[in-house]
């Protein structure tokens, strides 16, 4: 087990449920958090793209941003920390948003939603405070930045999501892919987004700290529902092709680099209505005109031999580039990674090498996702 | 069988030979297994070198050979399906075979039941 200190480390709400269903719990992001059940990652993974999988994602930042003036002005104010369109998201609609830094780099990945007279905002608990304290240094004039600390946040994720959560609260039946709503049900008000991060269906629910437990009981009730630690939850983002911060994206990577280019619409790209204007436009625009240096790109070990993080990858004996992710696919059945190439190594079907235990082993290039999504859109 | 502070089996099989393995504990402690690279037949091994690296859908795990000896056979089965280290690791799961000068080397490492006091 881990040396750190066990003092710092922070509990999550529902943190006698995990230890009461069998959690081997570790320290994640300044939390105790559930790294598999009894079941292990691999069942679990398996589980959660057969039936569903509840995932507790507490940890995570949920801010609230309400205008202080009206909310075009904070879509606009809102625009310059991101190159993302927030003036054009519709109400009940969610995006996902990037903070990027003056030099190109992203500080965070998050998801942003449009609920009518306020936004709702969800970021990566690693870096909560420092976006919580860059959202009120830039936002201040034209929003109450208000962190929501006394609610729960859970996933339930798969293709039993729909009947499962429609069973306790009806109306989600209708929501599509990235739609976002607040629900009354037997455990107050739930804020709910049909999204997630495994690349199936499913939705994220914002609940009340006094009914959390009451809420995630209900979901476990049904044997379509089990519960899912960290593992699987990285198994399942990495098949499905999605950045992790810290591994794929960081301050040294741009959207561009990190093949995000579809989270930057039109209006905020070079001839668009709004064009730039948010920090590191002058890289991030010029990477979109003429590409970048390096991109992210799939991997896929031809052995058995998963390749994990920061294995170096070679063309013949010149290194190219890095592993940021690795590990191996239940669905896919075989190792899987994601990585940084240059964009001349970067077309599907390129063959690589890559270093584990002293000797280089081939790998090739593959598409992203690595395993078929299946949002509901 | 004999089992050792790291969590591996020794059975005694034949006159010079023997069988290695991890515990029922190990396996579990490790996750699901999903790769394992078994050592080349015929190699000269030294206790404490690594001879076996099992990779779980956690991470990458040595296993070191308990005794010096002669490598004379490995579990060609565990290529294709490494989740028999979790399905039946004091069995099927097993990993190499190695021939000693005296089988009695294996004295020296705990029985069952100060296995169990270890892992308790």
């Amino acid at each position: 087990m881990t040396d750190l200190d066990d003092h710092d480390l922070r509990q999550l709400p529902l943190h006698d449920l995990h230890v009461s269903l069998g959690a081997r719990m570790v320290p994640f992001a300044g939390y105790d958090m559930p790294v598999h059940y009894p079941a292990g990652v691999m069942k679990e993974h398996l589980h959660t793209r057969a039936a569903a999988g509840l995932f507790d994602v507490s940890h995570m930042g949920q801010v609230i941003l309400r205008p202080r003036i009206d909310m075009p002005t904070l879509a606009l104010a809102f625009e310059a920390l991101m190159p993302v369109d927030v003036l054009s998201l519709p109400q009940g609609r969610q995006r996902y948003g990037l903070f990027t830094n003056d030099a190109g780099g992203i500080l965070d990945d998050l998801m942003f939603a449009n609920r009518s007279d306020h936004f709702f905002v969800v970021v990566n608990a690693a870096c909560k405070s420092a976006d919580i304290a860059h959202l009120t240094t830039h936002l201040s004039q034209v929003a109450e930045v208000i962190p929501v600390t006394d609610r729960a946040l859970l996933a339930l994720q798969g293709p039993a999501a729909e009947f499962v959560l429609a069973a306790l609260c009806s109306p989600v039946a209708s929501m599509r892919f990235m739609d976002v709503g607040i629900f009354p049900s037997d455990f107050g008000d739930l804020w709910v987004s049909r999204s997630g991060y495994t690349g199936e269906d499913g939705y994220e629910i914002s609940v009340a700290e006094t009914h959390a437990l009451a809420c995630a009981r209900s979901l476990l009730a049904t044997s379509a529902v089990l519960p899912i630690g960290l593992g699987a939850r990285d198994s399942l983002r990495l098949e499905a092709g999605l950045c992790l911060y810290g591994h794929e994206i960081d301050t040294t990577t741009t959207p561009v680099e990190a093949g995000l280019t579809w989270a930057i619409q039109k209006s905020r790209r070079t001839g668009g209505a709004r064009q730039g204007g948010f920090p590191g436009a002058s890289r991030i625009l010029a990477e979109l005109g003429s590409g970048p240096a390096r991109t992210r790109v799939g991997l896929r070990p031809e052995g058995r031999a998963p390749m994990r993080e920061n294995t170096a990858l070679y063309d013949g004996d010149t290194p190219v580039g890095t592993i940021t992710s690795g590990g191996f696919g239940p669905s896919v059945n075989a190792p899987i990674a994601m990585g940084y190439v240059p964009a001349t190594h970067a077309a599907p079907g390129t063959t690589l090498t890559g270093e584990v235990r002293g000797k280089r082993l081939p790998l090739a290039v593959a598409p992203l996702p690595l395993f078929p999504t299946s949002y509901k859109r | 069988m004999k089992f050792t502070e790291d969590h591996e089996w020794l059975r005694v099989e034949g006159d010079d030979t023997i069988v290695v393995g991890i515990t029922e504990h190990a396996a579990t402690q490790l996750g699901d297994v999903v790769f394992v690279e078994l050592p080349e037949i015929e190699a000269m091994v030294a206790e404490g070198d690594e001879v076996v690296v099992i990779e779980s859908v956690k991470a990458a795990s040595d296993i070191l050979s308990p005794v010096d000896g002669e490598i004379i056979e490995v579990n060609d089965k565990l290529t294709d399906k490494p989740g028999l280290v979790n399905d039946d690791p004091l069995g099927a799961g097993w990993f190499f075979k190695i021939k000693v000068d005296d089988v009695s080397v294996i004295d020296q490492f705990m029985d069952e039941d100060e296995y169990q006091d270890l892992i308790s």
